[in-house]
């Protein structure tokens, strides 16, 4: 079942992408416009990372936006930020309970440790965020932690940690405001052998919003 | 009295005679001659001992299989740390690895630090802290300065990110080389709705102990915790300790404590073994 959805935030669509499943997809988000990122199939997660659009340097930072609002999942409201501390984005809707960014993502080297050697040969989200970044000027040092959208990690009270069933569907989605203007990189998470996409990649749907100004 | 520095000759006499002093903080000289050799190890083995200042950094590149030993004498310190393969820098740390790969958020003994390339950097071989966090990260100049007021290396309120800016530039990376850190001796716990607590150090005396599993670059800085809760900056000194070692084998338990494990360390040897000849 595949719901493509709408977007999830009101103002004139500006961007609206289809990403395969699998694939990597980037765009440079407008500060002050929202980017409705639909889970089209359910279950599919979104790898992500956010770079100021005019200074690579100043990125995505997961510990920076954990310790900031105190708290390791991402829910409405919360604040995405770089490593020094500055607004990159914000969520403004949320449509599951809770989204991951300590999860990671995937790559063919990390997933011979989780799922053997077998799956040397697979694509991962590492080598789409390389093939992405590479229109951008982004290497491999540019790649630091991620968001995962849709994705579940739950933390027990022991420590043990890891990725489960999701709490998506079909058409739920998630709204992020850009607070500068970013370039935001996105691998459609090609993993085949994770309860992160039901073991099954499928679409998303990339939407860009601005709203209107008063005549 | 004043000293005498109105010629080059009073001037060299003034600054020779300054050698002798010491500091709480300071590296030893040779690292044998360190005044807290840990026990049950050759000082004449040392290969690095030095006390980091409240506030302070280090950095140092040393060979696989070195032995590090990080010890909090006052229960204060905070040791930031971040790790790159001493031969391909850009291979680093990777904080979510570290969690995922042994499906575990909180770093204890025989805990892989991994980077993001399938392998081990190093493994916490002892730790008799138990309090350590791998989800804050470091402090930012934003940070420090709304809590402290101050964030400048050279201030009173240093921040981690800052001064890991540093250290990476006596190694030639720059703050695009920076990942996500993890600290040790001031811990975090996660509750069920994701809610962080910090939870502070175990007290003083503890210390963890490392073996680096592939030629390192080390990059440590001694500052608070990001969210320790005294108003004050309050961190104590922190002492580093090194010695020869073998890396982590089949024979270790650390190898053999999961099949994720095992496969990183044979990956780690694959990779040395076609690196090093």
């Amino acid at each position: 079942m595949l719901d493509w959805s709408s977007p999830l935030s009101d103002g004139r669509v500006v961007l609206d992408e289809r990403v395969e499943p699998r694939a990597s997809w980037s765009a440079v988000v407008a500060r002050g416009d929202t980017l409705t990122i639909v889970d089209v199939g359910g279950n599919q997660s979104a790898d992500c990372l956010i770079f100021d659009a005019l200074d690579h340097d100043e990125r995505y930072s997961v510990p920076d936006t954990i310790t900031w609002q105190g708290n390791a999942y991402v829910r409405t409201g919360t604040v995405l930020r770089s490593g020094s501390g500055a607004a990159l984005m914000t969520v403004t809707a949320n449509e599951i309970d809770r989204q991951d960014t300590i999860g990671g993502a995937c790559s063919k080297e990390s997933n011979t440790l989780r799922y053997g050697y077998h799956t040397h040969f697979q694509h991962g989200c590492r080598e789409n965020f390389l093939a992405e970044g590479q229109k951008h000027g982004l290497g491999a040092r540019d790649l630091v932690s991620n968001l995962n959208w849709f994705m579940n990690v739950p933390v027990e009270a022991d420590g043990t940690l890891g990725i489960v069933d999701g709490m998506s569907a079909p058409g739920r989605r998630v709204a992020i405001t850009a607070e500068r203007d970013v370039l935001v990189v996105v691998s459609n998470c090609p993993q085949m052998n994770n309860p992160c996409n039901d073991f099954n990649p499928t679409p998303l749907r990339m939407l860009v919003t601005r709203k209107e100004t008063a005549a | 009295m004043t000293n005498q520095t109105d010629t080059v000759w009073a001037a060299r006499s003034d600054a020779r005679a300054r050698a002798d002093l010491t500091s709480d903080f300071m590296p030893y000289l040779p690292a044998s001659s360190s005044p807290f050799a840990p026990a049950g190890v050759d000082p004449e083995s040392l290969v690095w001992a030095e006390t980091v200042a409240p506030g302070g950094y280090t950095h140092r590149v040393v060979a696989r299989g070195t032995r590090f030993r990080l010890d909090d004498p006052t229960g204060d310190a905070c040791a930031h740390l971040l790790l790159f393969n001493a031969l391909e820098p850009w291979e680093r740390l990777n904080v979510a690895d570290t969690l995922k790969i042994p499906w575990q958020a909180y770093l204890s003994a025989g805990h892989p630090l991994l980077s993001g390339d399938g392998r081990v950097l190093a493994t916490i071989r002892t730790d008799t802290s138990g309090r350590h966090d791998a989800f804050c990260g470091t402090s930012s100049a934003a940070w420090n300065e709304r809590k402290y007021g101050s964030s400048i290396p050279e201030g009173p309120a240093p921040a981690g990110r800052s001064l890991f800016a540093l250290g990476a530039a006596k190694h030639g990376l720059t703050p695009r080389d920076l990942p996500p850190s993890v600290s040790f001796f001031q811990g975090a716990r996660v509750d069920d709705e994701g809610g962080v607590t910090y939870t502070g150090s175990a007290g003083p005396g503890t210390a963890v102990e490392f073996t680096a599993e592939l030629p390192l670059v080390i990059l440590l800085a001694n500052v608070p915790h990001p969210l320790d809760p005294r108003p004050a900056y309050t961190v104590g000194p922190l002492r580093v300790h090194a010695w020869p070692g073998s890396p982590t084998g089949p024979g270790d338990d650390a190898y053999t404590a999961s099949p994720e494990r095992t496969r990183a360390y044979l990956n780690t040897t694959d990779y040395w073994e076609a690196r090093a000849q």
